[in-house]
């Protein structure tokens, strides 16, 4: 079937099977490998990106489910060669340390800040319960999310 | 992990929809949101020939005041549930739980009428909707029925609705006092289903992952309608009940913790009163 769908602001169209996962579109063929497959069951959101603004795993979306809509991946995040406050708190409180789960750390932290600008510690370990890191890293990442929300404030 | 092969359609309409699924018979699926359907695709424990989207049907998107009751759209999202200031006004128990299924992604996606229509007994929604004692309104070909809560689970993944039959909307009556409610979930991690779970609105007990299907813990409320203190009261939440075992507990296990459960949410229930 025919899937069109605007990828970090680039109208994408490509003809795809019809049980064609997003993340395998985002992957396969747009090209765009930051999003990473974890645990492919919906557990870890390695696969997190925005759909309309909103973060979704994308191992458990089909293609077909987001064709007219809006999807951002991490690689969307930057503009005019200056990283997301996300990103840069990333860098700055030492939020990663093997880096797979940070594409989807990041994109759930985006969503979580748009959702609510200012939350508490607690409310970022719980907006971030469908993120798992495998380094257990999650001090810094929740220091990360809580510098970025100061940082856009 | 890749679903087999499908042929997907979208629907624009309820009517639509009910249309595809004569046209498709036993071979098609509704697809709503996704978040129970599509992981058991991709595991090949399902195998629909026939996928029909209806997660853009706006028109079963909708929480509304009823007076009496509200009426939630099947294709509204945990999310929008969780965060409705009408439900967390009239009905807190529902929107208290819906802020519980999953993690934010999955309840960006999932819906309330998928979550029902699944009939898993792990989920936690159903139970929660037997013990508000919540109506499923169901769209056939032949017309619009309405399915009590308590009649809806028949087994495992097994419900009331027929094939080719739409689950359309939730109607909750709103509860006495709509304050003497608990929510008990006991998971290992928070993104699991449940080992066991508790819901409890006014003296109704709705309990989660306690046999094949989601059920009311009659004996307790029983012993509570007979005026029996709430310790004697969790002391046979288990009784009728016939929960499974698996690796993460033995069914002993899930009897304890449906007493132990059930004795805080009573007496959570009664403290927010």
């Amino acid at each position: 079937m025919k899937v069109s769908v605007r990828v970090n602001g680039h109208d994408m169209t490509a003809d795809v099977e019809d049980r064609m996962l997003l993340v395998h579109f985002l992957r396969d063929v747009a090209g765009l490998t930051a999003t990473n497959v974890g645990c492919d069951t919906t557990s870890c959101g390695a696969c997190t990106v925005l759909l309309d603004g909103e973060s979704v795993k994308s191992c458990t979306v089909l293609a077909a489910q987001a064709d007219g809509r809006a999807v951002t991946t991490v690689e969307g995040l930057a503009g005019n060669g200056e990283m997301h406050p996300v990103q840069r708190a990333f860098h700055e409180q030492h939020g990663l340390q093997c880096g797979f789960c940070t594409p989807g750390m990041v994109m759930a932290i985006v969503s979580l800040l748009r959702e609510n600008p200012h939350p508490t510690e607690e409310q970022v370990r719980a907006g971030l319960e469908g993120n798992l890191c495998r380094c257990t890293g999650y001090h810094n990442i929740v220091r990360a999310a809580l510098a970025a929300a100061e940082v856009a404030s | 992990m890749i679903p087999a092969s499908f042929a997907y359609h979208r629907a624009a309409s309820a009517d639509e929809a009910l249309s595809l699924a004569a046209e498709h018979g036993e071979d098609a699926k509704f697809l709503a949101g996704g978040h129970s359907l599509l992981p058991l695709m991709k595991l090949r424990f399902a195998a629909p020939e026939v996928i029909i989207d209806i997660g853009r049907l706006s028109e079963l998107s909708f929480i509304t005041d009823e007076g009496s009751a509200i009426r939630i759209g099947a294709l509204t999202r945990h999310h929008d549930v969780e965060h409705s200031e009408l439900l967390a006004r009239e009905i807190p128990l529902l929107a208290h739980a819906a802020g519980q299924v999953g993690d934010p992604q999955i309840r960006h996606r999932g819906t309330i009428g998928g979550s029902v229509a699944h009939g898993d007994p792990a989920s936690d929604l159903p139970a929660v909707l037997l013990a508000l004692d919540a109506t499923f309104v169901a769209r056939g070909r032949a017309g619009t029925r309405e399915i009590p809560a308590g009649e809806f689970f028949r087994s495992l993944f097994e419900t009331a609705l027929e094939p080719g039959e739409l689950l359309t909307e939730i109607v909750v009556p709103k509860p006495a006092n709509g304050a003497a409610w608990s929510f008990q979930k006991f998971t290992k991690r928070a993104i699991d289903w449940a080992i066991v779970g508790v819901a409890v609105q006014d003296d109704r007990i709705g309990l989660i992952n306690m046999g094949s299907v989601p059920l009311r813990a009659g004996r307790a409320e029983a012993a509570l309608a007979a005026g029996e203190p709430v310790a004697d009261a969790a002391a046979v939440a288990a009784e009728g009940t016939s929960p499974g075992s698996d690796i993460h507990a033995s069914r002993a296990y899930r009897e304890h913790l449906a007493r132990v459960l059930v004795g805080r949410a009573l007496e959570e229930a009664r403290s927010r009163s």
